[in-house]
């Protein structure tokens, strides 16, 4: 179980059409994910952090060569299948939150669970135990416009981790908050993959973030720069 | 379950909109029940009326009877078969004598016809008995024949005919009654003569055109030479001409539900534009593109189900208020083929509100769906990007 593999590209390529030409966002990625990891995925803006997490979430499919999720091959997935792994499995986190405006927090957390059609009282329970664990409860009843950043973008992981998915996945989570938001946020991540066992893959490229994590890969132009695994004892001196 | 609860907020969330949406399809909701149900109310009443005064239980024709051919009027008459002689001792049918003739009121020729009935009849309500026992030779008009020619009960006009052998006479009546119906076929152009006096004027002794049947009978046998006209039959051209015009007064709800189309569409279309990063993050958290279309198609219906409940919170009361004291066309709505001189009470019949509630269902479905396929090629990245094709 330790050495599961969760994600594995093989010589991924993505090219975007432009014009009469095709621009490469993506070129010979391969990496492997093990479950339980808490990855970043660093690089500056237009490196194709976004494109290796749309790929690597199902929603979008590689130009060539092979990505594979739990075991399925991407590019070979039914916009059904798609969905039923990413309703099962994965959770998203966005840099812009994405909550649904009409819900409360409880009900924008709850709605994964109406997803996967889980039972009333199972479901209570546990949207009450992720905003508890996000510690956003005394919002349960407050629509997404009366929350601050920080609230806002604590309430989206609970809804991305309600359900307990084997992969979190989260485009620069930190890129619209303070200093002080970001730090509380990547600490909540950080407890919840020790707890729940659940691998984090993000993208950033925020020095705030790059300090939690425990595997660091740059991208450069589309191009693995490199991929290295960070001692543990680094965040251990940061509280 | 889940689509539903999602779809009710956001077109509740959307506020005003929604609610104009909703308002102006009710609108439409209401326009169509009240015109429907008053031409259903129009064409109940008139057949009524009909039954009452002139249809029965349907008529008797002779063969060669047409009640649009003036011209052959003086051939459609024949002698009255022995079993509708006993028909008529039992009370179950009335004989009718039809031929041409002409007034001269203010001096100026007019053709009109002259139909003979039994003074004792019971079979139609119109005053026949009026006509009993009169030295004098007395007639029934209708109210309009009575307003187009300016007589009065107790008036006199002459009349002038040509009897079975050709010949012309002349002779005065005078009106012992003036009655008033809707039906236009009793009362236009014609005047009404005790049957034996008209059968003696013509030299046509125990003849008749037609019978009408009493409305409780229905007879065994028809006599040959003659034709079996039923009740519906009889009624189908007032349906037709009820039906021709509520089919011209469509054309104003038509607009009307266009209006609320076109505002619903166009929400539609806004709704998905503004709302793509939805739509994205919607597919991102595992929902199908064809539960996102779903969702939308939903949102767009629900206007139809809210403007149902805005059509009856002010529909109902309206459309009750009009069913009680019902509403008041102007006398002379010739126009209509129909005599409408009273109040016309609509009839809201249930497979006329059912009717209406599925077509504009199905209509505002059909409109919600057609913008929604763009969701359908649109890429949850570039949605999740707040980007269009
Ligand atoms: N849908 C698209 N069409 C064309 N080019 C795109 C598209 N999405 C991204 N790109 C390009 O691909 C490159 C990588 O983009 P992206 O993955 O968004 O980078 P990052 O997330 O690291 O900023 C950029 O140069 C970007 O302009
Ligand atoms: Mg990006």
């Amino acid at each position: 179980m330790e050495n599961e593999v969760q994600v594995k590209t093989e010589h991924l390529v993505k090219r975007y059409p432009m014009g009469a030409e095709s621009f490469p966002a993506l070129q010979d990625i391969n990496l492997q994910f093990m479950k339980g990891e808490f990855t970043g995925i660093v690089g500056p803006s237009g490196s194709g952090k976004t494109t290796l997490l749309n790929i690597i979430g199902t929603l979008d499919k590689p130009t060539e060569g092979e990505a594979l999720l739990l075991g399925k091959t991407i590019s070979k997935l039914t916009h059904k299948e798609g969905a039923k792994i990413r309703n099962e499995h994965l959770g998203f986190i966005f840099q812009t939150y994405n909550l649904l405006p009409v819900y409360t927090v409880f009900e924008n957390v709850e709605f994964p669970l109406l997803l996967l059609s889980m039972e009333k009282k199972e479901r209570d329970e546990a949207v009450w135990q992720a905003l508890e664990w996000m510690q956003i409860t005394e919002k349960a009843k407050v629509k997404p416009n009366q929350l601050s950043g920080g609230q806002a973008q604590r309430v989206a992981i609970a809804r991305s981790i309600v359900k307990k998915p084997k992969i979190v996945i989260a485009d620069e989570p930190t890129a619209n908050l303070d200093a002080k938001n970001s730090h509380r946020i990547l600490q909540l991540m950080v407890d919840l993959n020790k707890d729940l066992q659940t691998t984090f893959i993000f993208s950033t490229h925020d020095e705030k973030v790059i300090q939690y994590l425990r595997r660091i890969i740059n991208l450069e132009d589309g191009r693995v720069a490199s991929d290295e695994l960070v001692e543990l004892n680094g965040i251990a001196t940061q509280e | 379950m889940v689509l539903l609860r999602l779809a009710f907020r956001n077109i509740w969330g959307a506020g005003l909109r929604t609610w104009l949406n909703a308002i102006v399809l009710s609108i439409s909701f209401v326009a169509i029940i009240w015109t429907q149900g008053l031409y259903e109310g129009m064409a109940e009443q008139v057949s009524r009326e009909m039954i009452k005064v002139s249809v029965g239980g349907g008529q008797i024709w002779h063969s060669n009877y047409d009640p649009y051919d003036p011209l052959t009027l003086d051939e459609s008459h024949g002698q009255i078969p022995p079993i509708c002689q006993q028909w008529i001792a039992n009370d179950q049918a009335a004989p009718v004598l039809i031929h041409q003739g002409a007034i001269y009121p203010q001096g100026r020729m007019q053709q009109i016809l002259l139909k003979g009935i039994d003074p004792g009849q019971q079979i139609v309500q119109l005053p026949t008995q009026g006509l009993a026992n009169h030295d004098r030779l007395t007639g029934l008009i209708g109210a309009r024949m009575a307003r187009k020619t300016g007589l009065q009960k107790g008036d006199y006009i002459t009349i002038r005919w040509r009897d079975s052998k050709g010949v012309f006479d002349a002779a005065d009546v005078q009106i012992a009654g003036i009655f008033d119906t809707y039906a236009a076929s009793i009362d236009q152009n014609q005047i009404w003569l005790p049957l034996n006096r008209l059968q003696r004027m013509l030299a046509m002794p125990d003849q008749a055109t037609m019978f009408i049947l009493d409305r409780e009978f229905s007879p065994s046998k028809i006599p040959e030479g003659w034709l079996f006209k039923r009740q519906n039959d009889l009624l189908a051209n007032i349906q037709e001409i009820v039906q021709a015009k509520s089919v011209g007064a469509s054309i104003l709800y038509v607009v009307l539900l266009l209006l609320a189309m076109l505002a619903i569409f166009d929400t539609q279309v806004l709704s998905i534009f503004r709302r793509r990063k939805e739509i994205g993050t919607l597919i991102a958290l595992g929902m199908t593109r064809s539960r996102v279309i779903g969702l939308f198609t939903l949102e767009g219906s629900m206007h139809g189900v809210l403007a149902a409940i805005v059509a009856a919170i002010y529909g109902i009361p309206l459309l009750v208020w009009y069913a009680v004291y019902g509403l008041g066309l102007p006398i002379d709505a010739e126009n209509y083929g129909i005599a409408l001189g009273q109040r016309i009470f609509p009839i809201y019949s249930a497979g006329l509100i059912i009717g209406t509630t599925l077509l504009i269902m199905i209509v505002v479905t059909i409109i919600s769906y057609w913008p929604t396929r763009r969701i359908a090629k649109l890429k949850p990245t570039d949605a999740l990007l707040g980007k269009t094709q």
